[in-house]
């Protein structure tokens, strides 16, 4: 079995999720197969056999329908609930920002603007990198995705968080990581030729080596 | 109101058997209802040889990459995005709706109400013929210089809309072309199913008597109508920016392409409905004749259908979760997802139940339709993870979405065609199908296809997102691991795409040397069975048009002998 570590505050949230609704469709798919093959061996063609006459209509065997009907019901309210809840707090509530990155998407490449030392955007000590976004582990990092061309999607399977890119807009969202390493950036929405190749790596560092990689890089790009 | 228009559809076939055409002719320029389901199955049978041909080529790239496919050769990036693109549109617009839609839809219509041809004939013929263009065009444009479209059957903008982005100027205006004039057939298709079904029934036939499968086929055009306007005006728009360079979705001029994803979404989540209803109608007519029982519960199948209809109409958002809309929006229409799978749970309760108390023979269409009712299931379970805004933030456009997908749309127009052409071949060919060699194709076909998708199921949760023709450059998705499944699961294609040389050489073998099949090979209650097989032109003899004295699912009832009732036999 293929498994990926959770890398996100909200990774594991994500998974729980999945997880509920894994079990609970589980259930009716296992419920529902196991009647439907019962079904076919137990009423399978038999010598002298006369099959009943069932309308559909009797009481007693309308309720095979309408009360797992019901319990469809229920189990989709869980899963809702657990659906808001999840989305709310990946996407809709954001947390307050220790740090703002801009991430920039174009026929094949993602640019990545970081605030540099003065942790501020759009000052003279941003740091540009291309392909390769450094962040600090344990930060909470909003991030405001534009677009310079077609749709992209920046997807980040670690932190289980994905956002298309749209041009003319800015969409923010944010993140904070919960592991270091270099892990994956993918573009998850088809943008010509080169998607397959639009690839990018998320360097996730400790405190040190961050303000480090920030002093190294924040410096040599001042004009 | 019935046999007025019967009437009028007599005198229509008075005029043009007077001028009808002959010879060669007689198949390519007629207005039989029969001719024409045969013109859209056959059409629809080789665009799905094409698709599958398209899947072989980009399955082996993804198992095997750089590899020189036998039969294509090396597979360049705009290749891959073209094959996947063209593989979709096919097996959705040229496959599921002529052969699902137009081909049963034409066939059974008229038959199984009791009628002599579709109330506009001549419409039906148009339909076809504008049909066959949209397909001609369609494959053009996989030759055209730059290639064929490569921005995804759903064609987003800006990707879709500007040649410098997609860099297939021509073949993207082709595609989008081929695409509309598609819509332009089955909105005269759907006419005339909808009006046949609703002028043209024998005498006696009211609304409760009509064969599940036809008001299946119906409700689904009804579907089709409501729901493609949008995308029409869409279309329209999309073009405008191709060709002429206006800025409909283009946000430096005012424009939005999230636009186009709402006109999509409107009518392709409807969409879905649109080829899932007929296979289900297909599905529970053919249950109903080898399990020997009533449909348990037709007033309640046929509303859940039709509410399943009106709902589809509001989920289509839970496509664009994570594109950018507003995200309170997703809210909404995560309530709306989820409540969509009552009428869908109600609808396998329906099919489920209907096989308690039955006598079962399992033929090969009975095994088709139990094959339908097993897999769609997965496909439904799994609708779950997506239509929950939470979890689609992992799962949106892996390839979880891409096995989601496949086993709601396999078993629909896959599993549901071979279902339909099993069970009406001795009536459309008037020779039984070998059945042994019927069932050795059934389980080479469902073995394999579950090993297609069972592993991109594990690859989607393993974060390998879709429409990549190389996974080099992501090193968590090019681990020796990721790459057994996608090898396993283009090895189940090959031996899938085998296996289905035994369905054409048992096809040709019956069609040729087959035991002829007499009027009613299955003992079945509905009333294309009363007549020849194959039918005469006009159905049934003049003198001989069907009465019909009861509902179409009497098997099994207490007061006969016999174990089913045919709708046209007097009391």
């Amino acid at each position: 079995m293929i498994d990926i570590i959770q890398g996100s505050t909200y990774a594991a949230s994500i998974d729980n999720l999945i997880l509920l609704i894994g079990v609970l469709v589980g259930v009716w798919f296992v419920l529902v197969e196991g009647m439907f093959f019962y079904l076919i061996w137990k009423y399978r063609e038999q010598p002298g056999q006369k099959t009943q006459y069932i309308t559909g209509k009797e009481k007693h065997l309308k309720r095979w329908i309408s009360v797992p009907h019901a319990l469809v019901l229920v189990c989709d309210v869980f899963i809702l609930i657990g659906a808001v809840q999840v989305w709310r707090n990946v996407k809709q509530v954001l947390p307050p920002a220790d740090s703002t990155v801009r991430i920039i998407g174009q026929q094949w490449a993602w640019t990545f603007q970081h605030p540099g030392a003065d942790n501020e955007l759009d000052t003279a000590d941003d740091i540009f990198t291309v392909d390769d976004l450094y962040i600090e582990e344990g930060k909470v990092y909003h991030y405001r995705l534009e677009s310079r061309d077609v749709l992209h999607s920046f997807s980040v399977p670690i932190f289980r968080l994905k956002q298309d890119a749209v041009p003319g807009r800015a969409i923010t969202g944010w993140f904070e990581a919960t592991v270091t390493g270099d892990y994956d950036i993918q573009c998850a929405e088809i943008c010509g030729i080169g998607h397959g190749a639009m690839a990018a790596r998320i360097h996730i560092e400790d405190a040190t080596q961050h303000a480090q990689w920030v002093a190294a890089n924040s410096v040599s790009t001042t004009p | 109101m019935s046999e007025t228009a019967v009437a009028v559809g007599h005198d229509l076939h008075e005029a043009h058997d007077h001028h009808g055409p002959t010879g060669i002719l007689k198949y390519i320029w007629s207005t039989d209802h029969k001719i024409i389901a045969m013109q859209y199955l056959f059409t629809g049978m080789f665009m799905g040889l094409i698709g599958g041909y398209m899947a072989y080529v980009f399955r082996m790239q993804l198992a095997f990459p750089g590899i020189n496919v036998p039969g294509f050769g090396q597979v360049s990036p705009g290749e891959y995005n073209a094959l996947v693109t063209n593989h979709g549109s096919i097996m959705i617009f040229w496959v599921a709706m002529p052969v699902l839609i137009a081909a049963f839809g034409n066939y059974l219509i008229p038959l199984m109400i009791g009628a002599d041809d579709m109330v506009f004939p001549r419409i039906n013929r148009l339909s076809f013929q504008v049909f066959l263009l949209s397909a001609v065009i369609l494959l053009l444009s996989l030759f055209v210089q730059g290639g064929g479209f490569g921005g995804a059957w759903t064609a987003y903008p800006p990707l879709s809309a500007v040649a410098e982005y997609n860099q297939t100027d021509l073949g993207s205006s082709l595609w989008l072309i081929a695409v509309a004039l598609e819509f332009v057939a089955f909105l005269l298709g759907g006419i005339n199913f909808i009006t046949t079904l609703m002028n043209s029934r024998a005498p006696g036939m009211k609304a409760y008597d009509i064969p599940m499968v036809c008001w299946m086929i119906v409700i689904a055009s009804v579907l089709f109508m409501l729901s493609v306007g949008p995308l029409i005006a869409g279309a329209a728009m999309l073009l405008l920016d191709q060709t002429l360079g206006t800025g409909f979705y283009d946000p430096a001029r005012g424009g939005d392409p999230i636009l186009w994803q709402h006109l999509f979404w409107f009518f392709g989540h409807p969409e879905v409905y649109v080829v899932l209803l007929p296979a289900i109608g297909i599905t529970i007519d053919v249950i109903a004749t080898f399990a020997r029982k009533k449909v348990f519960g037709y007033k309640m199948m046929l509303y859940t259908a039709v509410a399943t209809g009106v709902l589809s109409f509001f989920v289509w958002a839970h496509h664009q979760f994570i594109a950018g809309i507003d995200p309170r929006m997703a809210n909404v229409f995560t309530v709306t997802t989820l409540l969509i799978s009552v009428p869908i749970a109600e609808l396998c309760f329906v099919i489920v139940a209907t096989l308690y108390g039955g006598s079962i023979r399992l033929t090969t269409p009975m095994l088709w339709a139990l094959a339908f009712m097993a897999e769609f299931l997965i496909g439904g379970v799994t609708g779950i993870f997506l239509g929950a805004s939470g979890a689609d933030i992992y799962f949106h456009d892996t390839y979880f979405v891409l096995a989601h997908f496949h086993y709601t749309f396999f078993p629909i127009a896959i599993i549901g065609t071979f279902c339909a052409f099993t069970y009406w071949f001795p009536k459309m060919f008037g020779k039984m199908m070998d059945d042994r060699l019927g069932k050795i194709h059934f389980w080479g076909t469902i073995i394999p296809f579950n090993f297609i998708f069972i592993p991109l199921f594990v690859l989607g949760m393993g974060g390998q997102h879709r429409r990549i023709y190389n996974y080099q450059h992501f090193p968590e998705l090019a681990t020796d691991s990721m790459y057994n499944l996608r090898q396993i699961a283009t090895i189940a294609l090959l031996v899938m795409l085998a296996f289905q040389v035994v369905f054409f050489f048992n096809m040709i073998k019956s069609w040729i040397n087959g035991p002829a099949a007499g009027r009613n090979p299955w003992k079945s209650t509905t009333l294309e069975w009363t007549t020849e097989s194959p039918p005469p032109h006009g159905n049934w003899p003049r003198d001989e048009l069907p009465n019909v004295y009861r509902g179409p699912y009497e098997y099994g009832h207490p007061d006969r002998e016999e174990d089913y009732w045919p709708q046209n036999e007097p009391v």
